[in-house]
């Protein structure tokens, strides 16, 4: 029951503040609408037992990318501004493709979910996941992981190559 | 079995993704473009860690998943930022309809 209302805080929530996020004219509070967001998104995490996901979560999008987003906005925009009015030309397609995409989704999830079988849950211990991060042999992860610290390397090299001063 | 349905937080993705989807369509500024993509990004993450628990409970599949796709969204809002400051810094805005020409 706890488990219940907590969920539905959380998508309550998530709801709000995403649309609130992609509607407000104000960028700043654009933006932190979307840390909420991400914010009770860690939240779900949580809540499905997935702590690692969690701290990784509130440690990458939370702390690291909207401190980037907070610093590039106040970079670019000066204080006051609003975002220019956009034509209902402009925002009727946007929207109908929305709902339109969202009430295909709704309908396969309404009409199929049922038919997968759900099972008895287990949450990954810590211990779980470094191995699984760290091996070599089936169902584990290596490979992607080097591949990812390869990417890195190469977003900070091209982050100082793009940014930096002619 | 958990209490919470599988459907209750497919829905609750599909919401996010498709606010995200209206944001990209219709807002002008890059900065708040990247933002919907965010959203987006993150709840195709969020659908990921689901249908690890749901369907498939003892592996990590989708946890592995959900968490490389955080960090490659992390590397590419790092790139994106630094390629719209560059713009900024040389039209002084940061407005898509107003970006046309690529070479200064």
């Amino acid at each position: 029951m706890a488990e219940q209302i907590i969920f539905y805080v959380l998508a309550i929530v998530i709801v709000v503040f995403s649309i609130l996020s992609v509607t407000s004219g104000r960028i700043l509070r654009a933006a932190t609408y979307l840390l909420f967001v991400l914010l009770a998104t860690a939240g779900l995490y949580l809540l499905m037992g997935y702590q690692f996901l969690f701290g990784v979560q509130i440690s990458v999008y939370a702390g690291g990318i909207m401190v980037l987003y907070i610093f590039s906005i106040l970079l670019t925009s000066h204080a006051g501004d609003k975002a220019k009015k956009v034509s209902w030309k402009r925002l009727l397609p946007a929207g109908l493709a929305a709902v339109a995409g969202f009430a295909l989704c709704g309908h396969i999830i309404f009409h199929n979910v049922y038919k997968v079988v759900e099972t008895v849950a287990t949450e990954p211990t810590m211990k779980e996941i470094g191995t699984a991060m760290m091996g070599t042999g089936k169902n584990q992860y290596l490979l992607p992981f080097e591949a990812i610290s390869i990417l890195l390397l190469a977003c900070i090299i091209g982050g100082i190559m793009i940014a930096r001063k002619r | 079995m958990s209490t919470i349905p599988l459907a209750a937080y497919l829905i609750l993705t599909a919401i996010m993704f498709f606010a995200g989807v209206y944001g990209f369509l219709s807002r002008r500024n890059m900065l708040t473009i990247l933002m919907s993509l965010e959203l987006m990004l993150n709840a195709a993450d969020i659908n990921f860690v689901v249908f690890n628990k749901y369907l498939y409970p003892g592996q990590l599949d989708g946890t592995f998943f959900a968490l490389f796709a955080i960090g490659v969204s992390a590397a590419e809002t790092a790139i994106a930022i630094a390629i719209i400051i560059n713009i900024y810094r040389n039209i002084k805005n940061i407005y898509v309809d107003e970006v046309s020409k690529m070479k200064y």
